[in-house]
This record gives C-alpha cells, sequence and structure tokens, in this order.
C-alpha cells in the first residue's frame, strides 16, 4: 500500500507515491535522488542524514516520507547558491573541517539552525551541538574552528543569511 | 537496517486513534515524535503491524501552566517545552539540555519520551520527582495514572495497548524551591550511566519541608529516593544529613550491570549525585526552581 504525499525540498514541489515504511532519508536519496543527505546508523544516532524540516534540524531516517506531506525541506543541495559556496561551506573548506566528508551535510544542516539561535557561540556550545554527530575523522577540532568562522562570517554580512 | 512493512493509518479525532488501536488486537503502535518508534523498527526490535499517527489530531498541542501545574499534551515536542522552560524553569531547561540533540528534541514529544518508559532518560525521572501523572485515553474512557503508577519495567509502562497518552501533567515545585539535577553519561546527549534530580523546600532557614529525589539509569524503571526523602524532611538540612540521605536513598537502588558500567559503579555514583543535587537543591532554596 502506498500513500500520495506532496512536499517542497529546496524550493521545489514533489508529488510522489510512497511506502509508509520508507523513512524521509530514503525518500530524498532514492526517489528524488539527492544523494547528498548521508545515512550512517539509521537510527538516529550519528546525525549524519540531518535536514531542515520547515527550518529547523531533523533526523531523516526518525521520520517516515508521510510524516513530511505537506512540509518543506532544505537538504545540503538547497545550502549553497547558484555561484559558489554560503558562508557555512566556506568555512568548512578555509578550516579544513572535513577529511572524508560523510558527516559535512548533517553537520552543516545543523550548523545553519544552530547559528541561527546562536549567533555568537563559544567553542563549549559548539563542542555540545556536535555532540550530536559522529565524525570519525577530524578529532572535531578544525569542526569547531569552521564553525566559530562562520559564525563571524554571517556575523559581519548581516542577518538572514543562516535562514 | 529498514523498518519491515506496516500499515499506516492519520485518524483525524481521539476516538479514531483508540479505535484503530483497538482493532488491532495489540499490534499497533502509537506515532507522535517516532524518535524513540522509529529506531526501534529500524532495529526490527519493534513489529507492529499498523501505525497510528496521532499528529493530526486537533488539540495535543497544548502548553497550559497553572500556578501548581504544568500540562503537556501528546504532540508538543521538547523544543517546545524548551522555549517554554526559557523564560519560566530553569529546572526544566537544565533537564531538557540533557536530553539526546537539538535535532532529536525538535521531533521527540514529552509525552511520548515519558511513556516510552526508558529508564535512564531524563524526562521520566523528573516526572516522578514532581509526582506527575499521566493522561491516557482509551475504549472505556479517559483516565490518570500517576508517575508512581506508571513505571513497570524497562520500556514497559501500566498503559493498555489500546490507550494513547494524550498528556502529561508536572506538579511544578512550591515557590521558594529549590532543584539540583546531576547525570554521568559517556558524551554529551547520551543516556545516563546515572543520574539524579532534586526538588528541597525549606522553611525560612528551617528544616525542610518538603524533600523529592529520582534516580535515572540506577534500575529498570526511573526510582524515587524514598529513604532520603523521609530522612531530610521535618529535618534541618545539614551537609552531614544531606550526605546520611544520599547515601541511604542510593543503598536501596538495584542498577544493573552492563557493558557501560558495573552495578557498583553505578550504585557509588548514584550516592555522589543524590548528595550533589540535594546539595545544589539546598543552594537554590528561595531562588526559584
Amino acid at each position: 500500500m502506498t500513500r500520495k504525499i506532496r512536499l517542497t525540498v529546496n524550493g521545489q514541489e514533489h508529488e510522489r507515491a510512497v511506502e509508509p515504511r520508507t523513512t524521509l532519508a530514503d525518500f530524498l536519496r532514492e526517489d528524488l535522488e539527492l544523494t547528498g543527505t548521508h545515512v550512517g546508523c539509521e537510527h538516529g544516532v550519528c546525525g549524519a542524514c540531518t535536514v531542515l524540516l520547515d527550518d529547523e534540524p531533523v533526523r531523516s531516517c526518525l521520520m517516515l516520507a508521510v510524516q513530511a506531506d505537506s512540509r518543506r525541506i532544505t537538504t545540503i543541495e538547497g545550502v549553497a547558491p547558484a555561484e559558489g559556496l554560503d558562508p557555512i561551506q566556506e568555512a568548512f573548506w578555509a578550516k579544513h573541517g572535513l577529511q572524508c566528508g560523510y558527516c559535512t551535510p548533517g553537520i552543516i544542516m545543523s550548523a545553519r539552525a544552530f547559528l541561527r539561535e546562536h549567533p555568537t557561540p563559544s567553542a563549549e556550545d559548539i563542542r555540545e551541538m556536535l555532540a550530536g554527530h559522529l565524525c570519525r575523522c577530524t578529532g572535531y577540532h578544525f569542526i569547531v574552528e569552521a564553525i566559530e568562522a562562520a559564525a563571524q562570517a554571517l556575523r559581519s554580512s548581516g542577518p538572514g543569511r543562516a535562514s | 537496517m529498514k523498518p519491515a512493512p506496516f500499515e499506516y493509518v492519520a485518524p483525524a479525532t481521539l476516538d479514531d486513534a483508540v479505535g484503530a488501536l483497538a482493532g488491532e488486537g495489540g499490534d499497533a503502535k502509537v506515532l507522535a515524535g517516532g524518535q524513540s518508534l522509529i529506531p526501534m523498527l529500524a532495529l526490527r526490535l519493534a513489529r507492529p503491524t499498523l501505525l497510528v499517527d496521532i499528529n493530526h489530531i486537533a488539540g495535543l498541542d497544548g502548553l497550559r501552566e497553572s500556578a501548581a501545574a504544568l500540562e503537556v499534551g501528546a504532540l508538543v515536542r521538547q523544543r517546545d517545552l524548551e522555549r517554554w522552560a526559557a523564560s519560566r524553569s530553569s529546572l526544566f531547561t537544565e533537564v531538557l539540555r540533557h536530553v539526546a540533540h537539538p535535532p532529536i528534541r525538535n521531533r521527540g514529544t514529552v509525552v511520548g519520551n515519558v511513556v516510552h518508559a526508558d529508564p535512564a532518560s531524563e524526562l521520566p525521572a523528573l516526572l516522578l520527582c514532581l509526582e506527575g501523572v499521566v493522561v491516557a485515553r482509551g475504549p472505556r474512557g479517559e483516565r490518570t495514572v500517576t508517575a508512581d503508577q506508571l513505571y513497570r519495567a524497562p520500556l514497559t509502562t501500566s498503559l493498555a495497548a489500546d490507550e494513547v497518552a494524550t498528556s502529561v501533567r508536572f506538579t511544578l515545585p512550591p515557590a521558594g524551591a529549590g532543584w539540583g539535577f546531576a547525570e554521568v553519561s559517556r558524551r554529551h546527549g547520551d543516556f545516563a550511566l546515572v543520574g539524579a534530580v532534586a526538588v528541597l523546600a525549606r522553611d525560612a532557614g528551617g528544616p525542610v519541608s518538603r524533600a523529592r529525589l529520582a534516580f535515572l539509569g540506577a534500575g529498570g524503571t526511573p526510582v524515587r529516593g524514598v529513604a532520603a526523602e523521609r530522612i531530610l524532611e521535618g529535618n534541618e538540612p545539614t551537609p552531614a544529613r544531606l550526605g546520611e540521605a544520599a547515601r541511604a536513598a542510593a543503598a536501596a537502588l538495584s542498577p544493573d550491570d552492563d557493558i557501560h558500567a558495573t552495578a557498583t559503579y553505578r550504585r557509588r555514583v548514584a550516592a555522589t549525585l543524590a548528595q550533589r543535587t540535594l546539595a545544589a537543591a539546598l543552594a537554590r532554596c528561595g531562588s526559584g526552581a
């Protein structure tokens, strides 16, 4: 049995029939071919699949696609402007905030909402936020620096950029 | 892994939700935030034949505060309560900060966390400490279950399979009461290895008028520290008495051994955390909870 859903992903409307057991993560990757959302643990621990649901970060592996009906989703594919990178992506590049890159999309999606609520975070605030994201390469240090740099860039570019 | 197939309904009324649960003979599950249920489906620890999604039922998203109580509807997310708490309750703020991570709290509901009944989870211990109740609706109508009567075993409550928990009601600490919360976990946001939450009220500079203590991660259910409460109530809260109360409460626990910690370790940490949370609660007496 499938159900029809209609939702907006990265500003584009989609209508699809989905099985109830399909998670939002699998729907994004397999039905919409938006494979930038990564799937690590599939039970909510690793944070790799984090996307924005109406601007709030959620684990897309812990939500059924049928529950995203009539909602607005933003994935990593919807972050960058037409040319270049957005300030958080730019900061990760400049500060070497990634190695293999598997965890990066989820962290960037969380960081967007986090920096909106905490425009001047302490390193401790950033580490507490990162506790919800597993990275097995970097040791986190450069990720903290990247998010600090992104916070600074967003502050100097004025409000509204990380919304 | 992926969840095994199931049927899915999203009723618009509570009666229809209860009807759908009752019609499935115990093999249906309520889906609200899904932050505990969907992992169990993915790991195939749970294989319901039907999910009853209550997210489209009107009237379950209320957060109502009165002088003595806070009622939280079944669709109130943990983040919603966190936002309420930011200006209203430092106790709730501190406890909620330890519940998983923001992306989980954005979806996870307060009621769902309370009735999922993970013994190492923070909100069940808070409900017990604040002598809260769960309101549930089933085929035979509505009933309330006190926190004392709710928890039976890990992930097991006294609610029936055809009952929907519609709200939880926390009794707010009396004016002038102080609180303490502490937990030990491997990483921030992990389930606690052990934790404790305490609320104390005292007559101006005098004896303790009310003491409540609850532990998480210290047994198969959240546990009230009744022994500590008895030692403290009616007596001067001297440092020696707080220590005696904490040790007595920890001695009554029967924590489990697992790969993360031994029962002995948990009991010793519980005594220390009880002492710290009671001392913190005493220090905050008079400054509001």
